[in-house]
C-alpha cells in the first residue's frame, strides 16, 4: 500500500480512507491480521496516536474488530465488503460526473463516450474519492 | 500528571526578551511539535527544561519537579549543537551513556548503529557532521526517558536519513512518554506530530492538534506556519 497523504484534510481521514480502499480491493484479506498499531504506523510514518484514532473508527465502522488478545483482524463480513466497495465505486462515479459536467457533457453524451473510451489509467484519485465517499 | 509544564515562564536576554509569560502543559503519552521562526524562543524554552538557563521568573516543571538530578533522570535532551567528545568511538561513547544512564539501553544503540552502517569502532573524530548528529540521536533515543527534548533532530541531515530518523524517534519512544521536537522543518515532521505549539517573539501563538489544524483550516502545518509568519 502506498502511504501518501494530501495536505488539506487530516491525516487521519485519509488513512481510514486508504484503509478501506485496501479492505475493499483486496490487498487487505478478509479475516487478515492488521499488524500492530505502532508497526502500522512506522509503515505509514505517522504518529501512533493518530493510527490508533483510525483503527478505531474503522472498528467502529465494522471493517476490522479486536480479538482481546491476538489483535486486530479485517472483517470476513463479505457483505460489508461488497458495501464498502460499491459506495467506494459510486463515490468515483459521482466524481467522475462531477468533472465531466463541468466540461459541459450530459449524461448521454457521456454514456456515448465510455463506449468508445481506451483503456483503464492506473486510478491515481481513487483515496479522494474514497474520502468524498461519506461512508 | 503534565510530563512538562510551563508556568507564566519569562527569560530576558539583557533587555531583549526571549520568552515572555508562557504557559503551557504538554502531557504524557504525545509528540509535540515546537515550531517558531528564527529567535522566537524554542531553543531558550529547551534550555530552560534542561536546567541549563535560569528563568527571570514563573517556573517549569518536568514531572512535577524543578530541573535538576532528579529531571535529569527521566528526560533524554538532544542540543542543537552535538557535544561528543571527537577521541571516542561509537562504542566507547555507548559505554559513556551507560555509565550516566541507568535507563541507556545498549542493544538498541548497537542495532541502530549497524542499520546506519556506521562501525563501532569509528571515532567522533572521523565521522561527518550528519553521522555525528546521527549518532548523537541515536545515543539520546537508546534511552527509555520520560520525555525526550530534541532541539532540531533533523536540521543537518539528508531527506532520506530525516525519514529514517523520524521513524527511529517515532520506534523508540515508550507509549507513556512524550517527545517534544523544535524545528522549522515542519512538512518533514507534521505526519508524526500529535500536536504543535506555534512560538513568535517569546510568545505562544497557536497550541492545536495537527488533524485540528487540517480538519478546520483546510491546510497542513506546513502552510498554516508559512501563512502565520509571511515575512
Amino acid at each position: 500500500m502506498k502511504w501518501e497523504f494530501r495536505n488539506d484534510a487530516p491525516i487521519y481521514s485519509q488513512l481510514i480512507a486508504l484503509m478501506k480502499l485496501g479492505i475493499a480491493s483486496g490487498e487487505f484479506k478478509p479475516g487478515e491480521r492488521v499488524p500492530p498499531v505502532r508497526d502500522f504506523a512506522l509503515q505509514a510514518g505517522v504518529n501512533p496516536n493518530t493510527m490508533q484514532r483510525a483503527l478505531t473508527e474503522l472498528e467502529r465502522e465494522g471493517l476490522v474488530f479486536s480479538q482481546r488478545t491476538a489483535g486486530r483482524f479485517v472483517t470476513e463480513d463479505a457483505q460489508m465488503i461488497d458495501e464498502t466497495k460499491r459506495k467506494l465505486a459510486e463515490a468515483q462515479v459521482r466524481s467522475f460526473l462531477g468533472a465531466m459536467s463541468r466540461l459541459g457533457y450530459g449524461k448521454d453524451e457521456i454514456v456515448g463516450m465510455l463506449g468508445q473510451c481506451g483503456p483503464a489509467d492506473s486510478g491515481e484519485n481513487e483515496k479522494e474519492a474514497a474520502e468524498n465517499a461519506d461512508l | 500528571m503534565p510530563i512538562f509544564e510551563c508556568r507564566n515562564l519569562t527569560k530576558s536576554y539583557g533587555a531583549a526578551p526571549a520568552l515572555s509569560n508562557v504557559s503551557l502543559t504538554v502531557e504524557p503519552g504525545r509528540v509535540v511539535g515546537l515550531l517558531g521562526p528564527n529567535g522566537s524562543g524554542k531553543t531558550t524554552m529547551i534550555k530552560l527544561a534542561n536546567g541549563l538557563l535560569t528563568p527571570n521568573s514563573g517556573e517549569v516543571l518536568i514531572n512535577g519537579m524543578k530541573p535538576g538530578i532528579e529531571t535529569k533522570k527521566i528526560v533524554s535532551y538532544l542540543p542543537e549543537r552535538t557535544y561528543l567528545s571527537e577521541w571516542m568511538s561509537a562504542a566507547q561513547l555507548m559505554d559513556f551513556f551507560g555509565d550516566f544512564y541507568p535507563d541507556f539501553r545498549r542493544d538498541r544503540a548497537e542495532e541502530m548503529l549497524a542499520r546506519l552502517g556506521i562501525s563501532q569502532q569509528q571515532r567522533v573524530k572521523q565521522m561527518s557532521k550528519g553521522t555525528r548528529e546521527k549518532v548523537q540521536l541515536i545515543m539520546v533515543m537508546s534511552r527509555a526517558a520520560k520525555l525526550y527534548l530534541l532541539d532540531e533532530p533533523i536540521g543537518g541531515v539528508d531527506p532520506a536519513t530525516r525519514d529514517y530518523i523520524l521513524s527511529t524517534i517515532i520506534q523508540n519512544y515508550e507509549p507513556d512518554s512524550s517527545i517534544i521536537i523544535s524545528t522549522h522543518l515542519i512538512a518533514d515532521v507534521e505526519k508524526v506530530l500529535d500536536e504543535v505549539i506555534f512560538l513568535n517573539r517569546g510568545e505562544v501563538v497557536l497550541r492545536s492538534s495537527v488533524d485540528a489544524i487540517r480538519e478546520e483550516k483546510g491546510k497542513s502545518v506546513d502552510e498554516l506556519f508559512r501563512e502565520v509568519f509571511r515575512c
